[in-house]
């Protein structure tokens, strides 16, 4: 056991996570230099693109130091998002140490304190790495004063690195083995062992990610997953190199990989402890929680005939994501389709694009909610996530949302816009604290709803890239809310309808007619479009008709040309939603969810 | 309707003198070259004789063919009633610009056959023909309309073109009226629009050619539609109007019924059963292929069931004959059918659906609107 590290690589997005571990996978001649491929752990295609790291894995990397003592070093990757930041606190708690990489250019970040502060909760020896040292606007003494100031770790002790180049690499494993110290356990004990992750596997169901406490577990043995009480029989354990590798058995301190026939990821739950029917432990790991989902939207398919088909896609992408919830939901305008529940925005634009890409479906995907609680007159409480189900105004006593503590790190010269942006949305509670000179840390009690639209991107570019932002969320609050309802020719579409505080419904509902106003093509009769809550029309904007189309020649060299154009636009068809008579095409329902003008 | 099934022949002459602005269609201005183009162009001829023996409607557009000179026009046709036989009957049209016009051509057109001219005219103010890049004047067209009426011509048409920037609605129905005062059997009134790889494409995209809106279009086609139907003209297609049923043009009739037809020169396309192809659009391609005793087919596809009758909607729309009930299948179809004849866009004749004024303004949206 003394010859194993468990650790993890935390880091604000694009300080270079997956780049470092990628270098360390390649020191370690897992992989030669011709199979490898940069960002070797995410192999998502939208992890590559986004530099981001979406579902976690893990590798067992093996080290031998100039002593000659062989070493076993598991690196545990994490998701680099605050929505994910369950997965993040259960990987860490599967940890002895970690590598908290800070990027020589930006500096330490919103996120950086919050990896920090995590780690810290769970007692991880803590090393700094300074990366991307190469960059010519790399500032290694300030980011050693943030480091000193701003995380209260010893400046001295960070390792200058350049994942990119491969530079302070030898370093870092020199820091892991000795810095880090090997994990405790007693593999006599009953098994206890703490699920981190899980994937799915076609040919083998689900692939439990565990590090194990105490106790061994073997091929053969019957395990118990403890928050649920279900009971399997051990097909494989194993470690993870690049690929599987099958073990005789998984004892106290290692981190690894159990298969046993559990049939989908859902079946699994996070943070859930694994011990022995035989034999159980008597209580779970701590800080096991029931992730539940905080954004919801629904998602349709754009011709109405492909709902089974989308209904297997959920199928077939839930195997592999358990946070992802979703139920049958159905709207006038849209048909049949699904309320889906998020962890975050990000999570939800991944299964999205997902949907898209791999699963090649054509989707709709309504407004962002988040779930609203309304006291009614009879004394019951009512949660609402979807604008279909929004009681009888007339019935609710009172309404909450849900809120949360924002995080925002930024330069000081930016504390005005910022101030001014978390105020429009409805910000209170302000905070300022000075970590070190020239940066200021800004919280904010806000809506959550506020947030899931685009603030991130906006904070960013009024920071021109400097701001990060992190959040928790708090409480719910006593807020004033409205369903505002979009008709098209006095029909009301029901996917576009949303539920905001009143103050702020006039500013959407302008901004979602005007939006529409550009996407919904012209058609022979005029179009009116209308913002309004309840009878009351609070924003309008007019298409007016269209009053030709037609080309002036149809004669043997034009026909082909045209009938291309027809099929061409036949197909756009089946992205057409028809509300009443109007063509409503799938970019318009996009278009109207965006609040910003791009 | 019920015409003979017989093909029509189509022969495009790939010269202009010079090259309109609005024009897409293929030419070229090196006029030395219509002596190869002709050789050639029966030896294209003659390699289709097998599958098209016989037509009744032999078009000779372009470019420009009233720039072929008497010799080479006399042995074009000569040439081709060599190689196919021509219906007793055969409509045979020669499409001629102003400018080009004399008493003796006339004459010796006639004497050749040509029973048809269509007259590229485009207006008869000389603001707009200038703008329009016409070699020819207003007047010159008034002098050549007056050359073919009195030469005897009884079928003639008048090529005309609105939508002009700055054209007014006055303006339009003037050249309208002058167009009527000189006693054509057909009229066709273009859209200007843009084309493709055009000079006022390119203007229109770097802003120095604005078209008028939509609205206006649609004014002065719907003042088309008005003013020539008070003469006792049929409004036939989209942009063709005759002075009766008889005065269709046959030829141009044959590709809106999936007729078969035969296009022989650069460019041209041609039809039969379910199969379209067409030659390249380049005169030098067309001369060394037919020269070696080749087909310059540059493309072709098969139909399917379904483009067959995406065709007929897109053809039925745009003329009087209007789409078979049939041809609409679904719910869908029938509720959009619903909705165009409340709109009254289109009308309901016995078992064919048929286009109002008002749907022809719409003719190319419908196939899209009706079929599910």
């Amino acid at each position: 056991m003394k010859h194993i590290r468990n650790f993890s690589i935390i880091a604000h997005i694009d300080h270079g996570k997956s780049t470092l571990a990628d270098r360390l996978i390649q020191y370690t001649k897992l992989v030669d230099a011709r199979q490898f491929r940069d960002q070797i752990l995410d192999n998502m295609d939208i992890e590559r693109e986004r530099g981001i790291t979406i579902k976690s894995q893990t590798v067992d990397l093996p080290y031998v130091d100039e002593n000659g003592e062989e070493y076993e070093l598991n690196l545990i990757d994490t998701p680099g998002h605050v929505d994910f930041s369950y997965e993040v606190s259960r990987a860490l708690a599967s940890c002895e140490g970690v590598l908290l990489l800070v990027d020589a250019s930006q500096g330490v970040e919103a996120q950086t304190l919050g990896n920090l502060y995590a780690a810290l909760e769970h007692n991880l020896v803590v090393i700094p790495v300074i990366n991307k040292i190469d960059l010519p606007v790399a500032d290694i003494e300030r980011v050693k004063l943030e480091i000193d100031q701003e995380l209260g770790l010893d400046p001295e002790g960070a390792i200058l690195c350049s994942a990119k180049e491969g530079t302070g690499i030898e370093d870092i494993f020199h820091a892991v083995v000795g810095k880090i110290p090997p994990p405790e356990g007693d593999p006599e004990k009953p098994l206890t062992a703490l699920i981190f992750d899980a994937h799915y596997d076609p040919f083998r169901g689900t692939i439990v990610s565990c590090r194990v406490f105490d106790g061994t577990v073997k091929q053969g043995d019957t395990i118990r997953l403890m928050s649920q009480g279900t009971t399997y029989r051990v097909e494989e354990v194993g470690v993870f190199r690049l690929t599987r590798e099958p073990k005789k058995e998984l004892t106290a301190g290692m981190v690894g990989y159990i298969i046993a026939g559990i049939k989908t990821v859902s079946d699994t739950r996070i943070g859930d402890t694994i011990t022995l029917d035989t034999r159980p432990a008597s209580s779970q790991l701590p800080g096991f929680k029931d992730v539940k989902p905080v954004v919801f939207s629904s998602i349709y398919p754009i011709a109405s005939d492909d709902y089974q088909s989308l209904l297997e896609a959920l199928e077939k992408y839930k195997l592999n994501d358990a946070s992802l919830v979703y139920q049958k939901d159905s709207s006038a305008a849209l048909g049949q389709g699904f309320r889906c529940g998020y962890l975050g925005l990000l999570h939800l634009e991944i299964v999205q694009e997902r949907l898209e890409r791999e699963f090649d479906q054509s989707i709709i995907m309504t407004a962002p909610s988040v779930q609203y609680r309304f006291y009614l007159d009879d004394g019951s409480v009512l949660d609402v996530d979807n604008p279909l189900y929004y009681p009888d105004p007339g019935t609710i006593k009172s309404s909450e949302e849900p809120y949360i503590r924002a995080s925002i790190l930024i330069p000081e010269r930016y504390v005005g816009a910022v101030m001014k942006i978390c105020m429009e949305r409805r910000g209170v509670n302000s905070h300022l604290s000075y970590p070190t000179p020239g940066r200021v840390e800004v919280t904010f009690d806000m809506p959550l709803a506020e947030v899931i639209f685009d603030f991130y991107d906006k904070l960013k570019s009024i920071t021109q890239g400097y701001g990060s932002f992190d959040y928790e969320i708090t409480d719910y609050r006593e807020s004033n809310l409205v369903k505002l309802d979009i008709l098209v020719n006095g029909e009301k579409v029901d996917a576009l309808s949303i539920l905001v505080h009143r103050d702020n419904a006039r500013e959407r509902a302008v901004k979602v007619c005007d939006r529409l106003k550009d996407e919904i093509p012209k058609q022979q009769f005029k179009i009116a479009i209308q913002g309004a809550i309840g009878g009351k029309i609070i924003a309008r904007s007019t298409i007016s008709a269209y009053r030709k189309d037609v080309t002036a020649k149809c004669y043997g060299g034009d026909i082909t040309r045209k009938r291309k154009l027809l099929e061409k636009q036949k197909k756009g068809k089946k992205r057409m939603r028809i509300v009443g008579n109007v063509e409503i095409p799938q970019s318009a329902f996009l278009a109207a969810l965006k609040t910003d003008d791009e | 309707m019920n015409r003979s099934d017989l093909p029509g022949l189509y022969i495009h002459v790939p010269f202009c003198k010079t090259k309109c602005p609005y024009c897409d269609f293929y030419s070229v201005t090196d006029t030395k070259r219509a002596v190869q183009w002709l050789s050639t162009t029966l030896m294209e001829a003659s390699l289709y004789r097998e599958e098209f023996p016989s037509f009744d409607s032999l078009y000779i557009g372009g470019g420009t063919p009233s720039l072929l000179g008497g010799p080479l026009l006399e042995d074009l046709l000569c040439g081709l009633r060599d190689i196919f036989r021509f219906d007793g009957g055969t409509e045979l049209t020669m499409e001629v610009n102003p400018d080009d016009v004399t008493r003796e051509k006339l004459a010796l057109y006639r004497a050749l056959g040509v029973n048809r001219i269509s007259l590229g005219v485009q207006s008869f103010r000389e603001d707009e023909v200038r703008f329009l890049g016409r070699r020819h004047s207003a007047k010159q067209a008034e002098e050549a309309l007056r050359l073919i009426a009195d030469e005897g011509f009884a079928e003639f048409g008048i090529d005309l073109i609105y939508g002009l920037p700055g054209q007014t609605l006055r303006s339009w129905r003037q050249t309208l009226r002058k167009a009527l005062e000189h006693g054509p059997s057909h009229i066709s009134c273009y859209q200007l629009t843009l084309e493709g790889d055009t000079p006022f494409s390119r203007m229109s995209g770097g802003g120095s050619l604005k078209l008028p809106a939509d609205a206006i279009q649609a004014r002065f086609s719907l003042a088309a539609s008005e003013t020539l139907s008070e003469a006792g003209f049929i409004h036939y297609e989209v942009s063709n109007f005759a002075r009766g049923l008889e005065h269709l043009s046959r030829h141009n009739v044959k590709y809106w019924q999936h007729k078969p037809y035969l296009g022989l020169g650069p460019s041209a396309h041609s039809f039969r059963g379910n199969r379209r192809w067409w030659n390249a659009r380049c005169l030098d391609e067309h001369l060394l292929k037919t020269g070696r005793g080749e087909k310059a087919t540059g493309g072709s596809e098969r139909l399917s069931a379904d483009q067959m009758r995406l065709e007929r909607l897109l053809f039925g729309f745009r003329t009087l004959w209007g789409v078979e009930m049939s041809e609409i299948s679904g719910k869908d179809g029938q509720k959009a059918i619903d909705g165009l004849l409340t709109s009254r866009l289109v009308e309901l004749h016995e078992t064919r659906i048929i286009p109002t004024e008002k749907g022809y303004l719409f003719a190319d949206g419908l196939p899209v609107m009706v079929s599910g």
